[in-house]
Order: C-alpha cells, then sequence, then structure tokens
C-alpha cells in the first residue's frame, strides 16, 4: 500500500473542499426502496486487478441465472478512493458496490454511505474468523461489508545470511532486539531491518498484535485509546532500536530499501501474507532466499498476530438494488469458485477460513518456492489475528502517524512524545467533526 | 564556450583603462553568469525527463537495481506489456486524453476569443466589473472547483461522462484573460473603426479582421489550456468512474494504486509516462510556426 505524494495531495484537495459538511454528517438512512433483487445492472467499483475476468464468471453463472449483472469500474486503491466515495454519495451517485479497506469502513458507516446487510448476508458469517468478521460489523449488530481478504503480519528473514551470521529466528521481540545487536556486531554494515513510518498500517498491525484498541465506543462517545499501555510499549520498543542505532531508520518502498534488501544489507522484513509480491519486485536477485516465520511475541507464551492491509466488499447506500448487490458481494468472498480466481486472477489471499487452504493455495507463491508450506502456516497465523478497532478519522491519525513518526525516526528522537501527538490529533479531529469523544 | 570567455577576460584584466578594451570584454564577463544560471535550470529541468527516458529502458529487474543513469535492456518488453496491459487500455486513455485536450482546448479558446474581444473592444456597463471578478477567477486554483463542480453536474446526471470533464473546461478565466490583453493591443480601435465605416456588420469585423490578428495570442491560449487539460488530474478524478473513459493522468494512477497484494507497475507507469509525453512535445513543434506570426501581424499598422 505505498502512499504517494500525490494521493496524499488529493486526499487533502479533496477533503478541504468537501469540508466539515461531509465528514459531520451521521444521520439515519433513508430506508431502502431496493429490498428486491433482480433483475439489476450493478456496478462496483474496486482497485483489484483481474476483477474483471473474477466478475465475467459471475455475469455468465449464477447473475445470468438471477439476472444480476455486475459491471467493475476498476479505481485507484486508498484515502483517496474514500474520499471520492463520500463526494459521490453526497451527489447521489455513489455506485452499487465498493471495495474498502477494513479500516475505512467506520468513516464510510458515519457518513451513511455503505448500507447494513445484515438481512441479505448476516448468514455469511460462519465463514470467517470471529476477529475478521467483528471489524465488518464494528461491535454492533449490522453487517456494513463482506470481508475479502486479510493480511495477517509475518516475519520474513534471510535464511542464508541468518545462517551466515549464526543468528536465530527470534519468537519473542526481546529476542527480536537481541538478534539486531547481535547482528550489529558481527557485521556493523547490515541491519536485521528498518523503522519506517511511510505506511501506518504497519504500526497499526504492530500496537494490534500487542492488545491495543485505538478506538472504542462508550456509550454514544467515542474513545480513542492510541497512546494505550499497549501502543506504547510498541513505539518505545522501536524506538529504542532506533536511538540504539541497532536497526536502521530509513523509510521503506523507497529504491534504496529495494537494493538494500537486493542486496542483503537489510537482512529481515515485518510484514504481512501479501510480502511475495512486494518482494518479488523490490528483490527480485534473492528470491529463494527468504524465508516466513510467525511474527515476534511479547511473551513466549502467546500466539497473536496483527493485520496489515485487507479488505472487503460493501453496498452502499445509494443502490438502489442493495439486496441484489448483497446477493452478489457474499457470493464473491463465500463462493468456491469465486474466491478461486479471485486467488489465481488477483493474487488475493481470502478472508474466508475455508479457502486459505484451498487447491489454489496448495502450492507457495514463487518467490517462496523453498517453502513448501508456506500457505499452510500461513494459514495458521491468520487464524491468531487479534481483533481490530478501527473509527471513523483513521486518515488522520494515519497522517499524524506518517508525519510525526517519519521525524521521530530520522533524528531518532523520542517516540513517545510522537505518540502523544498522534493521540491529540486524532482526538482533536474528532471533537471538529462534531463526534462526542470520551477522555 | 566557457574557456573563450576566459581568455577574453584575461587581457581585460590586464588593461583595465583602455578605450576599446572593456565593452566587448565586459560583455562577456556578464554573460557568464546568466549562461551559467541558464545551463543550471535547463539541466534541473531536463534532468527528470533523462531519468524518465532512461528508466523507461530499464526491465523491472533493472529498475531499483542497477545505477541510475545505465540505460536498461527492457525497453521493448516494457513496450509490450504496456500495449498488451488489459488489452491495451492505455491507447483508449492517450485517445482520451487527446479528446479531453484537444477539444478541450479547443473549445475554451473559442470562448475566450469572444469574450476578450468583447472586453477589450466594446465599451459596455460593468465591462469592468466582468473583468474583475474574470480576474479572481484566474486566482482561483481549479482544484477547488472540481468538488462543486462534480456536485452541480450530478444535478444534470451527467457525472462519469466525456462531457463532465468537457463542459468545466470550456471557460478558462486565464484564457479569457490572456485573449483580452491581446485583442486589446493586437487590434486597433482604428481597424474596427474603418470597418464599421465601410458597413461590415461586427461578426464580420471579428470573424474577418479580429480574429486573425488575434491568432497568435488564441495559440498560446490553446496551447495553456491543451497542456493544462493534458496534465489535469483531479477533474477527472472527481468525475469519471469508468476507467475506459479516463485520460492517462488517471489511468497511470490507477497502475500505481492497486491495493496491498500487488506491487505498483512501476515499469508500466514509467513507460506510459514517457509516451505521453509525445504528444505535447508534437504539438509543441507543430505550433511553433503560428507563433513567428507574431512578428508579422505587428506591422499592420503604421
Amino acid at each position: 500500500m505505498p502512499d504517494t505524494k500525490q494521493s496524499r495531495f488529493v486526499a487533502t484537495a479533496v477533503a478541504v473542499t468537501l469540508g466539515a459538511t461531509t465528514l459531520a454528517a451521521c444521520g439515519s438512512s433513508d430506508d431502502g426502496t431496493g429490498a428486491r433483487s433482480g433483475p439489476a445492472k450493478l456496478t462496483y467499483w474496486t482497485w483489484t486487478p483481474g476483477m474483471d475476468r473474477v466478475v465475467d464468471l459471475w455475469n455468465e453463472g449464477p447473475g445470468k441465472e438471477q439476472q444480476i449483472t455486475v459491471t467493475v469500474k476498476k479505481q485507484a486503491s486508498g484515502d483517496t478512493l474514500v474520499t471520492k466515495i463520500l463526494t459521490a454519495h453526497k451527489a447521489g451517485q455513489g455506485p452499487d458496490l465498493v471495495q474498502a479497506e477494513y479500516q475505512a469502513l467506520p468513516t464510510l458507516v458515519s457518513n451513511d454511505a455503505v448500507a447494513d446487510i445484515s438481512g441479505e448476508a448476516g448468514d455469511a458469517k460462519e465463514q470467517f474468523a470471529e476477529a475478521v468478521w467483528q471489524q465488518t460489523t464494528l461491535g454492533s449488530d449490522a453487517v456494513y461489508a463482506i470481508p475479502q481478504d486479510v493480511a495477517p503480519m509475518m516475519f520474513f528473514y534471510r535464511e542464508d545470511l541468518f545462517e551466515k551470521h549464526g543468528l536465530t529466528v527470534p519468537t519473542t521481540w526481546e529476542e527480536f532486539a537481541d538478534t539486531a545487536r547481535e547482528l550489529k556486531e558481527k557485521a556493523p554494515d547490515l541491519d536485521l531491518t528498518t523503522f519506517s513510518a511511510n505506511d501506518s498500517g504497519l504500526f497499526a498491525g504492530l500496537a494490534q498484535q500487542a492488545g491495543a484498541r485505538w478506538w472504542t465506543t462508550e456509550g454514544q462517545k467515542w474513545k480513542v485509546g492510541i497512546d494505550d499501555a499497549a501502543t506504547r510499549k510498541v513505539a518505545d520498543f522501536w524506538g529504542g532500536l532506533v536511538r540504539e542505532g541497532v536497526i536502521d531508520n530509513q523509510p521503506m518502498y523507497t529504491p534504496a530499501w529495494n537494493k538494500a534488501l537486493d542486496t542483503g544489507r537489510q537482512i529481515a522484513w515485518v510484514s504481512a501474507v501479501w510480502a511475495p509480491g512486494t518482494m518479488a519486485t523490490a528483490a527480485p536477485d534473492t528470491a529463494g532466499r527468504w524465508k516466513m516465520a510467525p511474527l515476534p511475541q511479547w511473551s513466549g507464551d502467546d500466539t497473536v498476530t496483527g493485520s496489515w492491509g485487507g479488505s472487503s466488499t460493501a453496498v452502499t447506500t445509494d443502490s438502489r438494488h442493495k439486496a441484489a448487490a448483497a446477493k452478489f458481494a457474499t457470493w464473491l468472498n463465500t463462493d468456491r469458485e469465486a474466491l478461486a480466481a479471485l486467488a489465481k486472477n488477483s493474487g488475493v489471499y481470502p478472508a474466508a477460513t475455508n479457502a486459505q487452504l484451498s487447491d489454489a493455495f496448495s502450492e507457495p507463491p514463487g518467490y517462496f518456492s523453498n517453502q513448501p508450506d508456506f500457505y499452510t502456516q500461513a494459514a495458521a497465523i491468520a487464524g491468531t489475528t487479534a481483533p481490530s478497532a478501527w473509527g471513523p478519522n483513521v486518515n488522520v491519525a494515519y497522517t499524524t502517524f506518517k508525519d510525526a513518526f517519519a521525524a521521530a525516526a530520522k533524528d531518532r528522537s523520542d517516540f513517545g512524545a510522537a505518540l502523544t501527538k498522534m493521540q491529540d490529533d486524532t482526538v482533536a479531529d474528532l471533537k471538529k467533526q462534531g463526534f462526542e469523544v470520551a477522555e | 564556450m566557457s574557456s573563450l570567455a576566459v581568455r577574453k577576460d584575461a587581457p581585460a584584466g590586464i588593461t583595465p583603462g583602455t578605450a576599446q578594451g572593456p565593452p566587448p570584454a565586459r560583455r562577456r564577463r556578464i554573460a557568464l553568469v546568466p549562461t551559467l544560471t541558464l545551463a543550471l535550470g535547463a539541466l534541473y529541468c531536463l534532468l527528470p525527463v533523462a531519468w524518465v527516458v532512461i528508466a523507461a529502458t530499464k526491465s523491472g529487474r533493472e529498475l531499483f537495481s542497477t545505477f541510475t543513469f545505465l540505460p536498461g535492456t527492457g525497453l521493448a518488453d516494457n513496450l509490450s506489456d504496456l500495449n498488451a496491459y488489459r488489452d491495451g487500455v492505455y491507447w483508449t486513455w492517450m485517445g482520451n486524453s487527446a479528446l479531453y485536450a484537444g477539444l478541450g482546448a479547443l473549445l475554451s479558446t473559442a470562448v475566450s476569443a469572444v469574450s476578450g474581444y468583447a472586453l477589450a473592444i466594446y465599451r459596455f456597463r460593468g465591462r469592468e466589473t466582468v473583468f474583475n471578478i474574470l480576474m479572481a477567477g484566474v486566482l482561483m486554483p481549479p482544484v477547488i472547483l472540481a468538488v462543486p463542480q462534480y456536485l452541480l453536474l450530478a444535478e444534470a446526471d451527467l457525472t462519469d461522462s466525456y462531457a463532465s470533464v468537457l463542459l468545466p473546461l470550456v471557460l478558462s478565466p486565464y484564457g479569457v484573460y490572456l485573449a483580452r490583453i491581446y485583442a486589446a493591443a493586437a487590434v486597433p480601435a482604428d481597424v474596427v473603426e474603418a470597418g464599421r465605416m465601410d458597413g461590415a456588420g461586427e461578426w464580420r469585423i471579428f470573424t474577418r479582421i479580429a480574429l486573425p490578428m488575434m491568432v497568435p495570442g488564441l495559440v498560446t491560449v490553446f496551447l495553456f489550456q491543451f497542456v493544462a487539460v493534458w496534465n489535469n488530474f483531479l477533474l477527472p478524478y472527481i468525475m469519471l468512474s469508468d476507467d475506459e473513459k479516463f485520460p492517462i493522468t488517471l489511468g497511470l494512477f490507477t497502475l500505481l494504486e492497486q491495493g496491498a497484494n500487488t506491487p505498483a507497475l512501476y515499469t508500466l507507469v514509467i513507460t506510459g509516462a514517457l509516451l505521453a509525453v509525445g504528444p505535447l512535445i508534437a504539438l509543441f513543434l507543430v505550433v511553433q510556426r503560428f507563433w513567428s506570426l507574431d512578428l508579422l501581424s505587428g506591422a499592420v499598422k503604421s
């Protein structure tokens, strides 16, 4: 999910123009005139490559029987798409279906842009892990989306270089810190990894693993826990490593970072299940030399991971065919054939638990051909994903994270102060938007 | 060139007081600084272009691993990949960009010509007010207007259509402003008067007499608009959802932002960006000859 300057600019520009009016809107939904399904023509905004081919399966199969035709309109992913959906919703011109990252759902729900489909799609619940499903219900009885893909976090390391330097794969974060120090001692030119502030999802996932719950509700009020004990522990841990100089402090996804991975100057990466795709581009020459292991734990007995990414399919309140749209969303994310096609055409790691061990995942990704049980392990790790708690202004928290933590990492200064700023900015923005915030 | 300048400098330093020495020497010495500044400026502008040209020749494997300015071996592959991407949707984007920029710039030039001429030649109540409002429009970045324009066009059910991108482009405050300034300078009031004396109607005076005089100015307006529309991002981003109607800027953006599962298609984006500059360069080369008219048209009145 590399975030470009451009996308951030667009998001800001649009947000500024929309002003508080859109964002503060939080009201009743016009009840559905669209309870009937088919015949219907639906439009679907998604960024997933190859989705048009998956949708063709629907249009030629179940969709044809039920006279529900879906048209894919491919979009660019990220916060900019959320803003675009909200703009379209303001004009009543939204599509029928949208792809939405889990952390964007509360924003869409609080703007009344996505519909409650619990009546049509509530039965899909059994197909997903509890921690995944709760992200689409926001802890209520409503269902705002069907989970599509999940991104459990893992630890990736250069097997050959770990061996060469006599390192063992860390199973706890304490061991992780020791490994970083040990490597720095043996080979001062190399770094175990880097702390990068250019993708907030990574930090959010690490905090989630530690048990942080950033947004919770207390009655009618939001409670922001970004500087809670769990997150503070994570921030201090990484801040300490950066200050000590045993890991690098340069951002990810830059040409320099690609080179560091490819030439073995950085020998590990904390990432998620989609890492093989990124690494194939970033470090093409070291394919087959990396291995995946579970994320290090905070205490030896735990087996918990966070998630970094993942998205869902939601039905909009603008749709005049909500029942039909919900039917398609359910098919797309629970049907065996659909999930196999998503895996094959789009490289989607499915949220549906059964599909994680389907035939599509019997072979490891090409980049990890040396680890035949890659997806068996991945499925086991996915089952240990901690629940997450998103709020209506994740984008603000993420933006502050990028600015404050990037500066702190660069100066090797206190991460705690950056975390406090993240908390304060998020609370201030919630209040500005008109939400009540519990102190 | 610089060595030449240095050699000329030397005698000037030795004989500062001579009558013939200093003037040419001084001219040379002064020219060195601007030349260097301009050369630096040119380098600053051309370096990114050189980067795009060279990066477009690299395969995905070479892109981040080889030396930045070392040409790669993947140009042919990049081109054929770009051509094959989703059945050549890139060329659809290219065609769309040409349509938005070409037709959009043409329409806006026409509107600018008529209104600029009217504002320059006719005296009517509220003329300055209209012009001042336009001036305010020049100061307003178009980015700010994109969302309101979207909401307006949504009322008319025109979003996600070619018209939704073209319509907001038709009135360009900057174009009208330029056309007015140019018309005021290039179309003498005497000529218009003479036309009226000879019994020509206002429309005839405008099309037959004033318009030819305004051509160089209008070419400038057209070029400005064309480049602005070609590079425009936010307006089509908000207006369009069907990627068959996307211009290149938007299309390439979707290649970059494909979600976490899929890495960005950097090689395709870079190659696509390189090809997208082509039409702009071609346009400038073609239109250059119209600019030279500028000198001739100044000779109408004497």
